[in-house]
């Protein structure tokens, strides 16, 4: 009987935690406009989620790009069809690595650093100081950090492409001898802006989103103790993680779906 | 770091993300070729469109002069109505001919236009007359089959084919 009941608790604790996570998103959206009159927090926000993630997306990027380039030229050599390589490459990067790394990395990088970040604010009492002050901690705090998420993620996410691209051009055509021509002319002919480039960049944003709300709640709703903030920040790169993974499986059966 | 240097990177990394897109869309997309040039709209019915779809090229002497813009069902005729957008500068004899052709062994479908001999030429708003249609494999397996079969009544006794 303990554990039917213990599995009841369980099951309504998780369900409280959904509705205490959607009312505090639903109070993060609208701290937004005041937060967008303060548009200098906003801009220091970006610097600080977008500008600092800027090497290791990039890194990233670059990186992907090689290997992909080697992988696929590898499969593609026993086919003869070699030329595709820019297209299988780009169309592979900007559809799906492209959001998708660049968020786990953003999740890993800037979520981390927005939860300690909040959380150690948390700790340190400095959120209920501003409550005592009657400064809305939602408006001055939380809000510029998500539009600053908001309007990083697909930004990196574009970036981690275009730079794929390019580190895919360098091995395919300066080190395994594709036909530049081709490879670029093949790419222009079959990827489509709207569907794929503009797909690509609809799904950054929604991992925007998510990332960033994660790492905004985690952060806020942590225990006032240290283990309680490497708690949470553990939390939200998995969370983030996973929620990113689910969330493309089902954008990519809505928006790739033949027909 | 100061309230100017920081906004001087934010802009930067603003801006390097709108490049980024820029290069995305122009260089390793297809926006360039989109809409650039005047163009006049023709149709043309085939019996089987086969894997023709919207956007695909319309090609003369394997040039692309043009876009197919959108298909449908002529439900008088029950034929496919393919309208498509020919480019302004490119004139067709109105007794051209409109086929479906595949390029490479497994590639997309194309229209391609073969030019006629009359000299009035194809206006916005034409009807192409000859069309031919496109390839479907399996009535192509069907008329090899049957022509197999009337060799081998034809030739021998014999029970035709070996088909099953």
């Amino acid at each position: 009987m303990n554990a039917i009941a213990l599995l009841g608790a369980r099951t309504l604790e998780v369900l409280r935690s959904f509705g205490h996570a959607a009312f505090f998103f639903a109070d993060l959206v609208r701290a937004m406009p005041a937060a967008m009159r303060r548009f200098g927090l906003v801009v220091a926000q970006i610097h600080a989620i977008g500008n600092l993630s800027l090497v290791i997306i990039l890194a990233s990027g670059l990186a992907v790009g090689f290997v992909l380039a080697l992988q696929m030229y590898y499969a593609l050599v026993t086919y003869g069809a070699t030329e595709s390589l820019g297209l299988i490459v780009n169309l592979s990067l900007v559809r799906e690595l492209g959001p998708v790394v660049a968020a786990l990395l953003f999740a890993g990088r800037a979520g981390t650093s927005l939860t300690a970040e909040i959380g150690l604010m948390k700790a340190g009492e400095q959120i209920a100081a501003m409550e005592m002050m009657a400064v809305d901690t939602k408006s001055r705090v939380l809000a510029p950090r998500f539009i600053g998420g908001l309007v990083s993620m697909p930004l990196l996410a574009i970036l981690f492409s275009a730079v794929g691209i390019l580190g895919a051009y360098v091995v395919a055509v300066l080190l395994l001898g594709v036909d530049a021509g081709n490879f670029w002319s093949i790419m222009q002919s079959r990827v489509d802006v709207w569907r794929d480039v503009g797909n690509g960049v609809l799904k950054s944003f929604v991992f925007g989103i998510i990332c960033t709300a994660v790492a905004l709640y985690q952060g806020y709703e942590t225990q006032a103790t240290p283990e309680g903030v490497a708690y949470a920040t553990t939390r939200t790169v998995v969370i983030s993680s996973l929620s990113v993974l689910g969330m493309d499986f089902v954008l990519t059966a809505l928006m790739f779906s033949t027909g | 770091m100061s309230k100017k240097g920081i906004e001087t990177l934010v802009g930067l990394f603003v801006l390097l993300g709108f490049a980024g897109l820029v290069f995305l869309s122009l260089k390793a997309a297809n926006l360039a070729s989109f809409g650039t040039r005047d163009s006049y709209t023709v149709s043309a019915r085939f019996d089987n469109i086969g894997g023709l779809k919207e956007r695909s090229p319309v090609r003369s002497a394997g040039v692309t002069v043009g876009r197919v813009t959108s298909i449908s069902l002529d439900s008088k005729m029950f034929q496919g109505l393919v309208t498509m957008e020919l480019d302004k500068g490119v004139e067709f004899p109105v007794d051209s001919s409109a086929k479906i052709l595949t390029s490479g062994l497994l590639g997309d479908q194309y229209i391609g236009i073969e030019p006629g001999y009359e000299e009035k030429v194809l206006a916005s708003g034409d009807v192409i007359r000859q069309t031919q249609s496109a390839v479907v494999l399996e009535n192509l397996i069907g008329q090899f089959l049957f022509s197999k079969a009337a060799e081998g009544g034809d030739a021998d006794p014999q029970p035709a084919g070996g088909k099953k």
